[in-house]
């Protein structure tokens, strides 16, 4: 018998007003009892909607059935038939618009907890079995792939299945992309992100870190003289936007990008690491998506006495994941929503010291079909802050267009591609945020996937 | 990790140092620079190719030692290694077409304006050096200097070796004197800079800096050495590192540099107290 509650099973977390202090895991995961519980929600649908709402295409019902029977290990071998990374996805992925969005329990209810399952699982796996997956002979046919974010990760795990023999070139000094600069680590504990990368590596997949593409080695060199016969270029969209109004060159403003690699790649908030921060008493974190949740959310626990959020629109216009928006305002951050910031305004030394806003109204849908935020007139505020984070998004990096001979990209900056993830340029392939601007970790796993099933059929053509 | 072949103290508080990272040399070219890490808690931090060698697959970096991460890398030897090492970043020196050049150089910047002024004397640009140093114990590279230009004057704050007096005097002399550059290219602390572009810009002569300015990643990520040149924001290490000088914004170039003077001056105690606080 399924059964039939009309709630999922809650997630232990740590309480709100001891997270907000420490950079530990928040939420902590189902135990056993809870897991099977949650997984005899799921009705077994016959046209199975969830897996139609799965960037990857896991077979959800499939290894929730095994969760239900009690073989964890089972349902891991089914999650990792499609996805190369669950204990991530398990964790960042938007599940609530995409499969939980598409389960019949939902009509009437809540969804099955599919994320939390698809996480139980995976730590079961990591935590009871620390084999590493055996390396696949090889089939001597040599891929490159520019960064080690999801996309280029998604990418050389399915390469490396296969046979081929993948080296990833990474411009850190720590593969895993925006899943170890960006992604905190009280939402994604790194050492999850290391054993990932590690079981990578198992299967035969080489990481250059310290590799800058487009300057250290181009990606023309890569297939002419490198021996490469296929390039995947997931090198993500990390260039940071600022607002381009007064006052963005005081001490204390930062990017979020700049914010959150301090924080969480160099460890700033740890005793031993040598990287600065700046530890704000009052913060202001421009932007309302998730990444402006995660840095506001960093900034709480670095000691803040407050920390706003302030966003130009309204409440459900915030493009955060809901679940992160909760977060927050559980940790005691502030929303400013329908606010605007026109001018930093700093003190004699240099240093932030406020920051002045404008309240916005409503006005007709834009082109995004998004109710136009509208200033009004003399509303202008002042607001005290010592740090200002701007979190307004980031656009592709222009370092492989500008040094890659005939491929092409749109006006702002993404690389065009097919439904395969072909470039312009024969033999060179694309996915993830470089080609779509910045999207979601699972979008970019898609991509990759995808592109490697592409690569597969290339090569393979072009040794008949 | 990245092994130093060789460590040569330059003086007091400078010393170069050649790092074994082929895939850096293979195209290294002067102007640029590389990040690098001493040990797995390190800060990246950037600092400007002085040499670099393509066979052997070196590339040589020139520091001062200013806070705890210069000075937990000069206490490494040759043979030891360093955790990173990244490069080459930001755009290259442009020298094509210049016929007479001067260089101008202060303190550890004549470390990377030695090899700019190297590489425009073999192209066949007649090259002008003028160095300067607050005194004579930290002299460095005069005898590359030497053999790479064809006029070298030398300047220290005190007067204890060359001239005395600061390398705009000597620069202003030059230009007083009659002669014509193409091009002024100055690197150095942002002051010295600052008052270099500001005497070029009296004269109308086309003046290139090199910015130096905090940063992270050096590819164009975090925004943290942005500037603002000809009333744009542009970021140092993918636009840079070198601009025109008459459109830098050197007030707030300064400013922004010290954001963590405090933190740096912590830090740097605690290791020089061999890690305990307040010693």
């Amino acid at each position: 018998m399924p059964n039939m509650s009309l709630k999922k099973n809650e997630m232990p977390s740590q309480a709100p007003d001891v997270r907000n202090k420490n950079f530990d895991e928040v939420a902590l995961g189902y135990t056993e009892e809870m897991a099977l519980d949650e997984a005899k929600r799921c009705l077994h649908c016959k046209n199975k909607p969830c897996v139609s709402g799965c960037p990857v295409g896991i077979h959800i019902p499939d290894f929730i059935a095994k969760v239900a029977e009690g073989d964890f290990e089972g349902a891991y071998k089914i999650i990792t038939e499609s996805s190369s990374l669950p204990a991530v996805c398990g964790r960042v992925c938007p599940q609530e618009t995409q499969c939980e969005s598409k389960c019949v329990r939902g009509i009437k209810g809540e969804p099955v907890a599919i994320g939390r399952l698809e996480r139980f699982v995976a730590d079961y796996h990591n935590k009871h079995f620390k084999g590493m997956p055996e390396k696949v002979k090889s089939n001597s046919h040599r891929v490159a792939i520019v960064g080690s974010g999801p996309a280029g990760l998604a990418c050389a795990g399915d390469l490396a299945k296969r046979g081929y023999e993948v080296t990833i070139y990474e411009a850190l000094h720590t593969a895993g992309g925006v899943l170890v600069y960006g992604i905190p680590e009280f939402r994604l504990p790194k050492d999850i992100v290391r054993r990932e990368i590690d079981s990578l590596k198992a299967l035969g997949v080489k990481i250059e870190t310290n590799a800058v593409v487009g300057k250290a080695v181009s990606v023309d060199e890569l297939l002419d003289d490198f021996g490469y016969e296929a390039v995947f270029v997931g090198s993500g969209a990390g260039l940071p936007r600022f607002m381009n109004i007064p006052g963005e060159h005081f001490k204390g403003v930062y990017s979020a990008n700049e914010f959150l690699t301090r924080v969480n790649l160099m460890k700033a908030y740890k005793e031993d690491s040598d990287t600065p921060i700046r530890r704000g008493k009052r913060v202001a974190v421009v932007g309302g998506g998730n990444v402006a949740m995660d840095a506001a959310r960093c900034a709480l626990r670095l000691g803040a006495d407050e920390v706003s959020i302030i966003y130009r629109r309204g409440e459900s216009e915030l493009p955060a994941r809901h679940e992160e928006i909760e977060h927050a305002k559980e940790e005691g951050i502030v929303f400013r929503l329908l606010t605007n910031p026109v001018e930093i305004i700093g003190d004699e030394q240099g240093f932030v010291k406020a920051i002045k806003c404008v309240r916005m109204t409503l006005g007709e849908p834009d082109a995004s079909g998004r109710r136009r935020p509208v200033e009004e007139k003399g509303s202008e505020h002042l607001i005290d802050v010592d740090t200002v984070i701007i979190s307004i998004g980031t656009s592709p990096n222009p370092l492989i267009k500008s040094t890659t001979t005939g491929l092409e990209t749109e006006k702002w900056g993404g690389i065009i591609v097919n439904e395969g993830g072909a470039t312009s340029r024969e033999g060179v392939f694309a996915g993830g945020d470089a080609v779509t601007g910045a999207a979601t970790v699972i979008l970019a796993m898609g991509a990759g996937k995808t592109a490697a099933e592409s690569i597969d059929k290339y090569i393979k053509s072009k040794n008949k | 990790m990245y092994k130093i072949v060789d460590k040569k103290v330059l003086n007091s508080t400078v010393t170069r140092m050649d790092i074994e990272a082929p895939l850096v040399a293979r195209k290294a070219q002067p102007g640029q620079f590389i990040i690098l890490r001493v040990d797995e808690n390190g800060e990246r931090i950037p600092l400007t190719v002085a040499d670099y060698d393509r066979e052997k697959g070196t590339v040589s970096i020139i520091f001062q030692i200013v806070g705890a991460t210069t000075e937990k890398l000069n206490r490494l030897s040759a043979g030891d290694y360093i955790q990173d090492f990244v490069g080459p970043l930001g755009r290259a020196t442009h020298t094509e077409g210049l016929k007479k050049v001067a260089v101008v150089g202060g303190g550890v910047g004549c470390a990377i304006a030695y090899p700019v002024a190297k590489k425009l004397h073999e192209s066949g640009c007649e090259v002008h050096s003028i160095i300067g140093f607050r005194t004579k114990d930290l002299i460095i590279l005069k005898d590359e200097f030497e053999a790479n230009s064809s006029k070298l004057v030398l300047m220290t704050d005190d007067g204890s070796a060359g001239e005395k007096g600061l390398v705009t005097d000597a620069l202003k002399r030059l230009i007083e004197s009659g002669e014509k550059y193409d091009e002024v290219i100055t690197i150095g602390p942002l002051v010295m800079m600052k008052f270099v572009c500001r005497l070029t810009k009296e004269y109308g002569i086309k003046t290139i800096a090199s910015m130096n300015p905090i940063m992270i990643d050096g590819t164009g990520m975090c925004g943290g050495c942005r500037l603002t040149v000809d009333g744009k924001t542009v970021f140092a290490c993918v636009d840079g590192p070198e601009f025109d000088g008459h459109k830098i914004d050197f007030d707030e170039a300064i400013a922004r540099g010290s954001m963590y003077r405090e933190f740096e001056r912590e830090a740097h105690c605690r290791l020089m107290n061999g890690g305990k606080e307040n010693a």
